[in-house]
């Protein structure tokens, strides 16, 4: 059983479970904590800084922090990291004056930005200050990309994304909206230093099955049509729309079929209903707007019956697993009619580089997606880097903006003639104690035992009758504090020095969680992690989460704590008499090209 | 400072008999000071009295003065508890025995309360086989007061001020077992694996039970000159056999190995399982135990373990053969049967 590395980061970081799960390692329980102290444009700027959208994303972050949030772990649900997001991004105060200065001279580099989504504007964020000259090409009349066009308003209001975007515009950029890059053959001409492409994946699929040229009137495709509604230029919908797909594009056009005027709009999906791939609560919303859901049935004919479309004709399946997990669908012979007036398919969508000639040194793979160096996210023409969806395939803003910063790190070394591979600058970070006196700590260590708040919301009666009106309204005051108290604070790390330990036991003693434990380890056995394993407290560990194994102690006993369950409550360290623990909260600088 | 300890617990935490968790027989959180050795008995009282299912309501917790006798506050908050006068925790518990024998007495007291101010009390409680288990959690000073040596320190140590200890110690261990007590042992705080078996086998025993845990004093009496620190401790604790404790419903899985391995089977059917460390170890001498315990004290070692074990021997109910039914259960005709059975007491004196 291998010591732990505590000269690095790495054990620290996937203890904060939700940094660690965040692709740009927001620093949640550092906000969180502003927000407890009703720092709220504090906590809006620590969240500016590494996910630039914090106004948005606190409302439609695809959350992957709060299935990895230790809360749940210790009862039923996360802290609700994302809502605590939306508070802080809405109680701020005017942030004008914390943003960066932008330098009058500029560095004499230039860089292109090919679409205006997520990605691209942290590149432009990161870029900008440190004196480059940007320049962003978008085909769409206005910034945002997929957060302007595939997301409806209802669930994030138009002022937010102005808000947001404008604080990254107003840093001095170029921009062509409404101007299409043809050809990236040409655009290498432009005298660019570097060209970053963020042009997401904006061809959805269509589902082609017999019927489909015949009934093609009444067919759309999801995120065109929202795009269209985005822009106006939809404005009404039948009465009877059927939705297939089951993800969260799917969930945003049912709602907005309802909201212009459909009165009966049914999803069907072919996976079971807790399979489907679309956020749990984007589901729940949709039935309590009463959207019918239908799992289990797969789409197999467009139905027309002369000139006259019908509808879509459905096989009911079933969904089995193999043992690895697999599924299948297996039918059961049963089909289902269901009439209807528009499809909107909302069944995946694709990256789409015609305009990429395939002569000019970037080189695409067997599907079709950029070579790239994953770290980097450089291409194989090296001033030509990629972000977003349009790197890997659909992801999330979230993920987007993660690569933003990578990209902008990268352009930055390449900029200066450096390897963006291995001048990569190393991630800084610090471990500073809490201590504030004997018992005192620096933070509220104290564990709340409150049950998670759910989010005020307009009645789903009112809600259904506007396509711009925010369905949810967010925490109020009272309820953001006793949601921040929820969080354990796993960015408090306990730390353990084996060299002042007394082995007392008043920390496993006192632990509340039976996550210490000294363990005597039998001659010749101390690579045998089962037989150290078998006299933990609590034998069962978490193969998810690493435990924190210290050097021999001077009985030649080891500790181990198993971090799966720590509540970071400091009673280990409280109660220690030698300090041999101590409360450290970890700081990461992790997105290297930004503002210092 | 947090004077809250969270309810939340692992979620994969074992349960007993009764369906309840360790947590469950916890009490309020210890304001001893921070490392504490009592702490550490605490924590491995309350584990004794969840593996051996114990409902807490039928324990009574008694205790004297000292950081000792308050260290009961931090554990089973659900059992009954008296915090006595000092040195007087035996007579309190005799009458509380007297009046509900039905009760298990856990007493837990130091080494001011037992070796000093109530020395006498503790003499004459091991000699009425009292059914009960008396704990001294023994550290060699008197921390509640700032640390002045006690009757159980070492002669020549010095306390943390440098004051040496002119008297020749008292070992309670040696004590009770002269004054013929049937269950005898000593542990050491830090050394749960030693410590649970000996409480679970203690509180099972019917008779007097002693329990001697050394239990550094971390504020006053853990620095190096010592000889109940914990480096001290560590460094020369030795032990002459290990004890497992087998209670009566667990099946016994493997077989006990002649002159290596002695089973002793107590009064309610359990085993205490006995792994001789050293050959000529045995449980039912009460003169060797003596012997051995000093000869280690010579050589600068704490001889810990089970000392002396007698599951046959008579308890104070038997010795003074007293109703089965607890006094408490009597109801007044009974307890008081008037003047008919008090004269023909009177008549038979005259």
């Amino acid at each position: 059983m291998k010591n732990t590395d505590t000269s690095s980061y790495q054990h620290f970081l996937k203890v904060v479970d939700c940094q660690h799960a965040c692709p740009a390692h927001t620093p949640v329980p550092e906000y969180i904590r502003l927000i407890a102290e009703k720092r709220y444009t504090d906590a809006y700027m620590i969240n500016w800084q590494s996910n630039v959208f914090p106004g948005v994303l606190g409302r439609v972050c695809d959350r992957p922090c709060e299935p990895a949030c230790r809360r749940s772990r210790v009862e039923d649900k996360p802290v609700a990291i994302c809502r605590l997001k939306r508070v802080a991004s809405d109680y701020k105060a005017d942030i004008h004056s914390y943003l960066p200065t932008i330098p009058q001279q500029k560095n004499g580099k230039r860089v292109a930005l090919i679409g205006a989504g997520p990605a691209s504007m942290t590149v432009a964020r990161d870029l900008v200050p440190l004196g480059y000259e940007v320049v962003i090409y978008e085909r769409d009349a206005l910034a945002g990309g997929m957060m302007r066009s595939q997301i409806p308003a209802f669930r994030l209001p138009e002022t937010v994304l102005d808000e947001e975007l404008s604080y990254i515009l107003q840093m001095g950029v170029e921009c062509h909206f409404g101007e299409e890059i043809s050809s990236l053959a040409n655009l290498l001409q432009a005298k660019f230093d570097a060209i970053f492409i963020g042009t997401g994946a904006p061809a959805g699929r269509w589902l082609e099955m017999p019927g489909h040229d015949l009934a093609s009137a009444h067919i759309e495709v999801g995120i065109n049509w929202l795009s269209n509604v985005s822009f106006k230029h939809t404005e009404a919908a039948p009465k009877r729309v059927v939705v297939l797909g089951g993800g969260n594009t799917a969930m945003d056009c049912c709602r907005t079929a309802k909201r212009l005027g459909a009165s009966e709009v049914t999803v069907l999906v072919r996976s079971s209903f807790d399979d489907m791939k679309a956020s749990p609560w984007e589901k729940e919303d949709a039935k309590a707007e009463g959207i019918i859901i239908k799992s289990d049935h797969t789409p197999i004919e467009y139905v027309m019956s002369g000139d006259k479309f019908v509808g879509v004709l459905f096989e009911k399946v079933s969904s089995s697993y193999d043992e690895k997990g697999k599924r299948t669908l297996v039918s059961t012979g049963e089909t289902l009619l269901v009439e209807c007036d528009l499809v909107l398919v909302a069944v995946g969508q694709d990256t789409a580089f015609p305009w990429i000639e395939r002569d000019i040194g970037v080189k695409f793979n067997k599907w079709q997606q950029p070579e790239l160096n994953q770290q980097t996210l450089q291409s194989t023409l090296e001033q030509v880097f990629f972000g977003g969806d349009a790197a890997f395939g659909p992801e999330n803003i979230i993920t987007a903006v993660a690569n933003g910063h990578q990209a902008a790190i990268s352009i930055d070394l390449f900029c200066h003639g450096k390897s963006a591979e291995q001048d990569r600058p190393e991630v800084g970070f610090n471990l500073i104690s809490q201590k504030m006196g004997i018992h005192d700590w620096s933070y509220h260590s104290g564990i709340s035992h409150e049950e998670r708040n759910l989010v005020p919301h307009i009645p789903w009666e009112d809600a259904v009758k506007s396509l711009n009106t925010e369905v949810e309204l967010g925490f109020d005051e009272k309820l953001a504090l006793e949601e921040a108290h929820r969080c354990l604070n796993c960015d408090v790390h306990t730390v353990f020095n084996e060299k002042t330990c007394i082995e007392c036991s008043a920390c496993d003693d006192i632990c509340p969680m039976d996550c210490i434990n000294f363990v005597e380890v039998d001659e010749g056995l101390v690579n045998d992690a089962s037989n150290i394993l078998e006299k933990l407290r609590v034998k069962e560990v978490n193969p998810e989460q690493e435990l924190l194994v210290s050097p021999a102690l001077k009985t030649g006993h080891i500790m181990i704590k198993d971090e799966d369950v720590c509540l970071h409550c400091g009673l280990c360290a409280e109660r220690c008499p030698t300090g041999a623990w101590d409360m450290k909260k970890l700081t990461i600088d992790n997105i290297g090209a930004t503002i210092k | 400072m947090s004077y809250q300890k969270s309810k939340f617990h692992h979620p994969r935490l074992p349960v007993n008999d009764l369906g309840l968790t360790y947590r469950d027989y916890e009490g309020a959180l210890s304001t001893l000071c921070a490392g504490c050795g009592h702490d550490a008995i605490t924590s491995a009282i309350v584990q004794a009295c969840f593996e051996l299912s114990l409902p807490p309501h039928q324990v009574a917790k008694m205790s004297g003065i000292g950081c000792s006798s308050k260290a009961p506050n931090y554990f089973l908050n659900k059992a009954h508890g008296f915090n006595s006068v000092h040195g007087r925790m035996p007579s309190v518990t005799t009458g509380a025995n007297l009046a509900n024998r039905d009760l298990t007495y856990l007493a837990m007291s130091g080494d001011g309360d037992s070796a000093s101010i109530g020395l006498g009390q503790f003499a004459h409680v091991v000699r009425r086989q009292l059914d009960m288990l008396y704990i001294v959690a023994n550290n060699g000073v008197y921390g509640l007061t700032k640390g002045q040596l006690a009757a159980t320190a070492d002669k020549g140590v010095t306390n943390k001020t440098g004051e040496l200890s002119l008297f020749t110690d008292i070992d309670l261990c040696v004590m009770a077992l002269q004054l013929g007590a049937t269950f005898v042992a000593r542990s050491f705080s830090g050394d749960k694996k030693q410590l649970v078996p000996l409480i679970k086998a203690a509180i099972s025993h019917q008779g007097f039970a002693f329990l001697d845990i050394v239990s550094p004093c971390v504020t006053f009496n853990n620095h190096a000159s010592s000889t109940r620190s914990y480096d001290y401790v560590h460094e020369h604790i030795t032990t002459a056999a290990v004890t497992d404790f087998i209670p009566v419903k667990k099946e016994i899985t493997s077989d006990c190995q002649a002159g290596v391995c002695e089973d002793v089977c107590l009064h309610d059917g359990s085993l205490m399982r006995i792994h001789k460390l050293q050959a000529d170890y045995s449980t039912n001498n009460a003169m060797k135990a003596i012997n051995d315990i000093e000869n280690h004290k010579q050589k600068g070692e704490i001889l810990t373990g089970l000392f002396y074990l007698d599951p046959n021997g008579d308890s104070f109910h038997e010795i003074n053969n007293s109703s089965d039914t607890p006094l408490n259960k009597l109801n007044q005709d009974v307890l008081c049967p008037g003047n008919r059975v008090l004269s023909s007491i009177n008549d038979s004196f005259r």
